[in-house]
């Protein structure tokens, strides 16, 4: 019985770090484009993504 | 205006370049500094290749800093710097796509799809955590345990139906209001009523609670209320971000003598516009100087072009083919053409009736009858036992179990399937009550140009010009933009002639070009300038000949080529026994011709209230109308019939008011869509049926008072997943039907889905 006093908290824990993680994907576009990331995959060329700072800046600017 | 060949060539060069690079920096903003970021519409790509080559030819154009493809919304995104842009457009259709520009300013963030999402995420957590504590509870925790574990359910169901409930409360507490009920009436009271009752339960040491229930309700139908919204949002985008066929502004002459490109609902009238060949007309204007051809198809369904001069007045939206023009602005934007037809619009769409859904329809006696059932369950109890706890467990229960879950996945999920099917043929949907009322379509009407045609004169019979002839009109044609010029220069290409050098080449708007090899003057036109004795018995019909200094050389005849699939999806109607009939704003005598060939009732010279009043005249009758056209002529039509198309070329307007658009040139679209509709409907209705069949069996176990909280998780649980699994079966039929676009097998397909 007293298993589940620290059991249950990492339990919770851990779904709640799932729902963050899934918010803080859906808020930085991971979802925008979910047909070209399929193909993207297969490009042999290096795809270098938006640099963090170039997309933050354009995101606020968007807003 | 002098016009020897190159200086005048390349001023429309210099013309055209610079009206796309002034649109293209209209439609640009700032995301930083000296740094502009376009968004240009590409429908035709649809693969990895594509985003390589696209992002590859646009990567190395001076100026560019970045380009990035969204293959799901078909769309390019471009930063670049500098005061001119660079020239995005041609480097694309130089590697093959067409480009549009995309209008970035009137798309606002979606801030429902953002709430809906965060709710559904919240649900999902919320569910799946309470979900684990009941399956402790149900494997038999004993009584502190239980207790303890209740309670934790509460703490995270409140903030959770709180949160992610909000959609549906708002919703219902509108419709309680105005004195209504809709589908979201039953979820509230059920997913409320669920909640008090466990916690009253909770604190009574009770063993039943119904956390789980509550919170996995509101799971399942956020999931379906997401994919109905996606569905919609993703059709609006992808219609908004075609090509705008209206300008978007134009070179105003300032009192200065300067020039200004001023956007189009800044023109006044009284405003001088100087307008280059190959450029609509901005606002309802007069021609102040010079001659030119305007072609009229996409306003009036015209298909000749109109020759303009000196107080011709002309209406927005006509495309200015041959000469320069300078034109005074008659009314604002906001009073043009276009607003005359947007009014006839408003007024046909509001003496339509109002189309209701099917969902609605279904919640409408849904609502009555289960909350009936359950306040009967509560009188029966309670005459029965006298237990008054007892009676309102089982009446809730009763509520908890006939929560229209399937119901509200049961409609959605169809639909998104189908849209994703109608997206793969390249049909966009508007809204799920479109495919509803496109399965009822049972006569279809066509518009004549830029419908059943492509809008744009092909040669008829061009094997029997000579070459030489042909090869001389070639050259000539290759200069101007007029239709039948362009349709000259196509079967040149075509035929591999060799060119021809010509000097002195000259275009007489209206009239047609001229110009010399050697000493010898050719003309290619209208035979009454052409030809020195004005006539030419040999040619009949409307015509134009080539002529050596006066005399007739050949004489060619052009007809409007008709769309790829027309005659299949006439066919294809015609199996499905869908009576089919031509309305036309164009000469009688054009669409006699090409309705004689394709066999169906038509009608000429049909005015745009002549459309509507024809469309009011088949309902009537109780016949539905599926309206498919592509003029602004043909856009209150298309807001009048009980569901409309429109392909992807149409007017703005009439785009905007079809209920469906095909990017595809076939014009066997119409046929498609229809099977699919029809196929969705099925499913629709046979989803229905298995919710029915779902309540049939487990309201009376409900109401006998033996639903524990367990059953209730997989009776649900389950009912979502059979509805689910039955609209993906969508999928797979129409596959079926999209290989077999002949239409016979389709049929089979369908048929045997039928029985």
């Amino acid at each position: 019985m007293t298993g589940f006093y620290y059991l249950i908290p990492v339990a919770l824990g851990m779904g709640a770090v799932g729902l963050a993680v899934f918010l803080w994907s859906l808020r930085s576009g991971q979802y925008e484009d979910l047909d070209g990331a399929a193909e993207r995959i297969l490009l042999d060329e290096d795809d270098v993504p938006v640099t963090d700072k170039q997309s933050a800046a354009g995101r606020k600017d968007v807003r | 205006m002098s016009c020897c060949v190159p200086s005048a060539e390349l001023a429309l060069a210099m013309g055209e370049l610079n009206s796309a690079g002034n649109e293209l920096l209209l439609a640009s903003r700032v995301v930083g500094e000296n740094l502009r970021q376009s968004d240009l519409s590409v429908p035709a790509m649809h693969c990895g290749g594509c985003i390589q080559t696209i992002e590859r030819a646009l990567g190395v154009l001076p100026g560019v800093e970045h380009a990035r493809v969204n293959l799901s919304t078909r769309r390019v995104t471009i930063r670049w710097r500098g005061e001119t842009p660079p020239p995005v457009i041609a480097a694309l259709k130089a590697v093959g796509y067409e480009a549009h520009l995309y209008d970035f300013g009137a798309e606002e963030k979606d801030v429902v799809l953002r709430e809906l999402v965060w709710a559904l995420a919240v649900a999902g957590f919320a569910a799946s955590n309470i979900m684990m504590l009941s399956v402790g509870v149900w494997s038999g925790a004993d009584a502190a345990a239980r207790d303890a574990f209740h309670w934790i359910s509460a703490m995270i169901a409140l903030p959770a139906l709180a949160y992610s409930g909000r959609v549906f409360f708002r919703s219902a507490w509108m419709a309680l209001r105005r004195g209504r009920t809709n589908m979201d009436v039953p979820i509230s009271i059920g997913v409320l009523l669920a909640f008090g009752m466990s916690v009253y339960e909770t604190a009574h040491h009770g063993p039943h609670a119904y956390f789980d229930a509550a919170t996995s309700l509101l799971f399942f139908l956020l999931i379906g209320r997401t994919l109905d919204h996606v569905m919609r949002e993703r059709a609006r985008a992808a219609v908004k971000g075609l090509a705008r066929l209206a300008a978007r502004g134009a070179l105003v002459l300032q009192p200065g003598g300067t020039h200004r490109y001023l956007p189009v609902n800044e023109i006044r009238p009284g405003m001088t516009i100087l307008l280059a060949a190959g450029e609509r007309v901005p606002v309802d204007a007069r021609v102040a100087a010079g001659r030119s051809d305007l072609d009229c198809a996409l306003v009036s369904g015209e298909s000749l072009p109109k020759p303009v001069a000196e107080g011709s007045s002309l209406q927005a939206g006509t495309l200015n083919l041959s000469a320069p023009l300078t034109i005074v602005a008659a009314a604002a934007a906001a009073d043009s053409f276009l607003a005359e037809m947007t009014r006839m619009m408003e007024a046909a769409e509001a003496g339509r009736s109002t189309y209701r859904r099917i969902a609605d329809r279904a919640a409408r006696l849904y609502a009555p009858v289960i909350h009936l059932t359950a306040l009967l369950t509560f009188a029966g109890w309670m005459i029965a036992s006298g237990d008054a706890h007892r009676a309102v467990t089982v009446a809730i229960a009763v509520l908890i179990i006939t929560c229209p879950c399937a119901l509200g996945l049961a409609v959605p999920m169809v639909q998104v399937v189908a849209a994703r099917r109608l997206f793969e043929h390249g049909i966009m949907i508007k809204d799920g009550g479109a495919l509803e009322r496109l399965a009822e379509a049972d006569h279809v009407i066509f518009d004549k140009t830029g419908t059943l045609t492509r809008g744009t004169p092909q040669l008829v019979d061009g094997d029997r010009v000579e070459r030489p002839a042909l090869a001389i009109a070639a050259a000539m044609g290759a200069h101007s933009r007029h239709p039948y010029s362009s349709a000259l220069a196509d079967a040149g290409r075509h035929d591999k002639t060799p060119p021809v050098a010509l000097t002195d080449l000259r275009e007489h708007p209206g009239s047609g070009l001229e110009g010399r090899v050697g000493d010898r003057l050719y003309r290619l036109g209208k035979p009454e300038w052409a030809l020195s004795d004005g006539a030419a018995p040999e040619c009949d019909g409307p015509s134009v000949v080539l002529s050596e200094n006066g005399r007739l050389l050949a004489c060619f005849r052009f007809q409007d080529e008709l769309r790829a699939g027309a005659r299949d999806a006439i066919g294809m109607l015609a199996a499905r026994n869908v009576p089919v009939e031509v309305l036309s704003g164009d000469r009688d005598e054009a669409v006699r011709r090409l309705a004689l060939s394709l066999g169906v009732p038509h009608a000429g010279e049909v005015s745009p209230r002549d459309k509507v009043a024809r469309v009011a005249s088949i309902a009537e009758s109780g016949r539905k109308v599926l309206m498919v056209g592509d003029g602004l002529n043909d856009a209150p039509a298309l807001a009048a019939a009980h569901v409309s198309m429109a392909p992807a070329s149409a007017a703005d307007v009439g785009r905007n008011a079809a209920d469906f658009v095909f990017l595809r040139e076939s014009l066997t679209a119409v046929p498609q869509a229809i099977d699919i509709a029809r196929a969705a409907s099925r499913l629709v209705r046979q989803n229905l049926l298995l919710a029915v069949g779902y309540n049939a069996i487990a309201v009376p176990v409900a109401i006998l008072g033996q639903v524990t909280p367990l059953l209730a998780a997989i009776a649900m649980s389950l009912s979502s997943i059979i509805v689910v699994g039955n609209a993906l079966r969508l999928g797979v039929r129409a596959t079926g039907v999209a290989k077999n676009t002949q239409g016979v097998a389709g049929d089979l397909l369908v048929a045997g889905g039928a029985g």
